[in-house]
């Protein structure tokens, strides 16, 4: 940090931005992967659906392929907000 | 005993082709029997790289097809003579590899005694990207410490812990290795790039090698000499220090941390 860096605008860390980005983008994808393609659009029209009743963020709905020796389990958990939470995180 | 490594991305223009020709140097230099073997086919670019471009005759598909033997289409190269080159093909019919030619052509390597092949990937997740990846024991995957090459990296660990012959035979998936290349260790201080730990955090698999962004690997592919020989050079280092961990050695990490700035530049700059 040099003596002329307070004087100047602080960039933003952008590799934190990158980091964070990725690190849900990845795990989001890597559920889906081995997954019909479907996963991703169904997981997009249950989050459309849900809208229409309640406020939730894009993270709300979360699918995972759960494979064992009986077939394969679609899973899919909903994350609600806290009551008294009025906006929800939006999305 | 020979090995199979692929040389892999997803994205295009993050060094594979680089990585494949300096790795195979390196393996070659090293003592062992290598050949590398390019997998783009239509957009050869190995023997630019490697600079036998002008000594290429039969290439992959060639030999393939039977239109010409392996030794014809083997091009040794000019610094070592246990490494030998296998360029890919100009062709513009995408069918031109197939599982069966390529697993031939690989298995007649083994029979020759190689101790090592290196697959230089093409791009994609087509056909010659599957084909490199198919017979591979270990695969080194190159990417770059930006958010498209992280992403496409992940795609291409799915599919080569699924869609490799290992895996299909279900001897799990083979050992890989992250290479991050075009690394600038004062961009990662400065906030403005994800570094080694981020990357191999994201992605989790242990890390080959870190190549550091430099302007002798520019140098070395305009002349046609991989880096690795440049020996002067800090990504030729960083690929010297990235086969001796591809061969075991316990090698500690150069070139991943910024200079450290003197007292006139940490108080007015640069």
């Amino acid at each position: 940090m040099s003596l002329l860096d307070f004087l100047r605008p602080r960039p933003k860390n952008t590799a934190n931005i990158a980091r964070e980005r990725l690190r849900i983008i990845v795990a989001q994808e890597r559920v889906t992967r081995d997954g019909p393609d479907y996963l991703p659009l169904l997981r997009n029209e249950l989050l459309e659906v849900i809208r229409k009743y309640v406020h939730v963020g894009a993270e709300a709905v979360q699918i995972n392929v759960e494979r064992s020796s009986e077939g394969e389990v679609l899973e899919l958990s909903v994350a609600l907000p806290e009551p008294g939470a009025a906006t929800g995180t939006g999305g | 005993m020979t090995e199979t490594i692929v040389i892999t991305s997803g994205k295009g223009g993050v060094g594979k082709t680089t990585t494949s020709a300096s790795l195979s140097a390196g393996l070659a230099q090293r003592g062992h029997k290598t050949a590398v073997i390019d997998f783009d086919v239509g957009l050869r670019n190995l023997d630019l790289i490697m600079g036998c471009e002008r000594r290429v005759v039969y290439d992959f598909v060639n030999v393939i097809h039977g239109e010409a033997t392996l030794k014809q289409a083997l091009i040794r190269d000019k610094r070592h003579d246990n490494l030998y080159v296998l360029a890919a093909s100009q062709t513009r019919d995408k069918d031109a590899l197939t599982q069966d030619g390529v697993g031939r052509v690989l298995d007649e390597l083994k029979q020759d005694g190689f101790d090592y092949i290196v697959c230089d990937s093409p791009a994609g997740i087509e056909k010659g990207a599957h084909l490199a990846m198919y017979f591979s024991d270990r695969a080194v995957v190159v990417v770059n410490p930006e958010v498209s090459s992280v992403r496409d990296s992940d795609r291409i660990l799915g599919l080569l812990s699924s869609k490799t012959q290992r895996a299909e035979k279900g001897q799990g998936a083979g050992a890989q290795h992250l290479l991050l290349t075009r690394y600038n260790p004062v961009r990662v201080e400065a906030g403005e790039m994800m570094s080694v730990g981020d990357v191999e955090e994201i992605l989790g698999i242990p890390v080959l090698g870190v190549i550091p962004e430099s302007e002798n690997v520019l140098a070395a592919s305009n002349s046609g000499i991989p880096v690795i020989h440049d020996a002067g050079s800090i990504a030729g280092q960083a690929y010297a220090d990235a086969v001796s961990r591809l061969l075991g050695e316990d090698v500690s990490m150069r070139f991943v941390d910024a200079p450290k700035k003197g007292f006139f530049k940490r108080m007015f700059g640069t």
